[in-house]
């Protein structure tokens, strides 16, 4: 066992804070990264990680915890791309890459402000790419609730969001209000990057929300089932990036762990070229279709 | 402002517009805004690795970034293109955060590739920066009918006997070139900015890709001069000037196409 688990790996507080967290947020970011991968969001859900990127460096310099500016950025940038129009389908990149380059302006910028007015080292490392393993244990309340909040608001919205995912027209004839319905899930999908970017750092935290999400579609066409696969696998993942993070630490002699937050997406995007596998020979090009 | 060693910086800034114009037009034109946010991160983790074993950053820089244009296009042929986008993104920032680690000037490194520094250019470094910049100019040019064809209306271009398909990687590996060229720069993060918002507000005063183009660099260069001039005045990073005045020039496009469509009431000319 000890092969595996290097000493101490259950007794350390920090590790047990990184996997409570990481468990937290990789669940919340699994149930919200299947819908975004189903109504083919997945740059809208990146877009956000800049967005929260530019809160996270502001908070920091207001002395804030990151966290809130992660959601609050989020939540606000969440409804521009929703004023310039990122429902529609006709110019959606577009509007999404301006909000992603405004964003990623203001962040240099704070992020500037950070590195010289302040002068603590290690914002950019913290905010762009994470260290799971210094967050503070009090903040897992506030993970946790906004977790809740997340969830609360795609369990509201879960089956005329199904519907409008799926097949929009159908939605609308059968009278599901998509334009509400799509801002109650970037509201949801906000609040989740902002939760993933503390836990694996801001610019990275897309990794959670879609690397699970598509494996599970991968595996199963049924939206039901797929929610429950990205769960199974984003927290698994998580975990086991944490743990090789740890164990890392013994690798060489001059104990010079690796970064948790890489390893986190390394597992991730493994376990999506793995699930491709079964399907090299039998080529499906384009979107697979999928089922309520 | 204009001293001796503002120079290289005024010169390499503007070699940046031009090709940031030229192929941010087409980015645009074909709705890669995506692969054009994610190849620039690839070429992140390049000059990390490059930083890391003492070689030559651009060297670092364009392997990888050719390396992630290859990967996106041969992975998004099966599977979802923005769900495969999006991963290899994620997986080339990580990489780049990996090979940073293992280095000691971790944090000015990474703040440097992500959000650029045009101020440290030598002249040394300008030959292989205009050099690539005008292969990738060329590039665009020899395959500019069919590019242009395969952009706008794909079913006719296949028709017609251009492989969309290889048209793709093509314009991918001309895109990686030119992103290589610019991150030392830019920075990796803001390249993106400047690829998107002067193309995509030209677009909205002009339909005819030629004039497109030749407005879309004039915007891009007036981004570029008017951010190294506000960011020497202020000291502020240049990063956060060319993203907001990318989205500024946007702004600006959108309304002007606004004010169009309610002046002019044919239906056809509205869009």
């Amino acid at each position: 066992m000890h092969f595996i688990f290097e000493s101490g790996f259950f007794s350390s507080q920090p590790v047990r804070v990184a996997l409570t967290i990481g468990g937290v947020v990789a669940f919340v970011s699994a149930v919200v990264g299947v819908f975004t991968v189903v109504r083919g969001q997945s740059f809208a859900g990146h877009t956000l990680t800049d967005v929260s990127t530019a809160g996270g460096s502001g908070a920091f310099l207001a002395g804030m915890s990151p966290l809130l500016g992660f959601v609050g950025f989020g939540i606000v940038g969440a409804g521009a791309m929703d004023l310039i129009g990122v429902q529609r389908v006709r110019g959606r990149d577009l509007a999404t890459g301006v909000v992603l380059g405004a964003a990623t302006g203001i962040a240099a910028l704070f992020l500037y402000f950070d590195t010289t007015s302040r002068a603590t080292t290690g914002a950019t490392q913290q905010i762009l790419f994470g260290s799971i393993f210094t967050i503070d244990p009090g903040e897992i309340t506030v993970v946790v609730a906004f977790g809740a909040v997340s969830l609360a608001v795609i369990a509201v919205i879960y089956r005329p969001l199904l519907l409008a995912s799926i097949s929009p027209d159908i939605a609308a004839a059968r009278g599901v209000p998509i334009r509400a319905v799509g801002l109650g899930f970037m509201l949801a999908l906000a609040v989740s990057v902002g939760l993933s970017s503390l836990a694996i750092g801001s610019i990275l935290s897309t990794a959670l929300l879609i690397g699970p999400a598509a494996t599970a579609l991968r595996i199963t066409r049924r939206v039901g089932r797929a929610v429950i696969a990205a769960i199974v696998i984003g927290v698994a993942t998580t975990w086991v990036g944490v743990l090789l993070a740890y164990d890392s630490y013994y690798w060489s002699a001059g104990h010079n762990a690796y970064p948790v937050s890489f390893f986190v997406v390394a597992v991730i995007f493994l376990a999506y070229l793995a699930s491709g596998l079964p399907a090299i020979g039998t080529r499906t090009p384009g979107m697979p279709s999928v089922a309520p | 402002m204009f001293s001796a060693f503002m120079t290289n910086a005024w010169v390499i800034a503007t070699i940046v517009a031009i090709l940031a114009g030229v192929v941010g037009f087409f980015v645009v034109l074909r709705g890669s805004a995506f692969p054009a946010h994610a190849i620039p991160n690839g070429a992140f983790a390049g000059a990390a690795a490059a930083n890391l074993l003492g070689l030559n950053t651009l060297l670092g820089l364009a392997v990888f970034s050719v390396l992630a244009a290859l990967g996106i296009g041969r992975l998004g042929r099966r599977g979802r293109h923005d769900v495969v986008t999006a991963l290899a993104l994620v997986m080339m920032l990580a990489l780049g955060a990996l090979f940073l680690s293992r280095t000691t000037e971790y944090e000015p490194a990474i703040y440097s590739l992500l959000f650029g520094e045009v101020l440290g250019v030598s002249t040394t470094e300008l030959l292989p920066v205009a050099g690539l910049a005008a292969a990738s100019i060329a590039a665009i040019f020899v395959l500019y009918r069919p590019l242009v064809l395969s952009s706008i209306i794909p079913e006719i271009a296949e028709a017609r006997g251009v492989r969309n398909h290889r048209m793709e990687i093509a314009f991918l590996v001309v895109l990686a070139v030119a992103t290589a060229t610019t991150v030392p720069v830019v920075g990796a993060l803001l390249i993106f900015s400047l690829l998107i918002g002067p193309p995509a507000a030209a677009r909205s005063f002009t339909d005819r890709p030629p004039l497109a183009i030749l407005l879309s660099i004039a915007i891009a260069l007036v981004t570029v001069w008017a951010a190294i001039a506000s960011s020497y005045a202020s000291n502020w990073p240049i990063g956060f000037f060319v993203g907001v005045f990318g989205a500024f020039a946007y702004g600006i496009g959108r309304t002007w196409a606004a004010w169009r469509r309610t002046r002019t009431f044919a239906p056809f000319s509205a869009r």
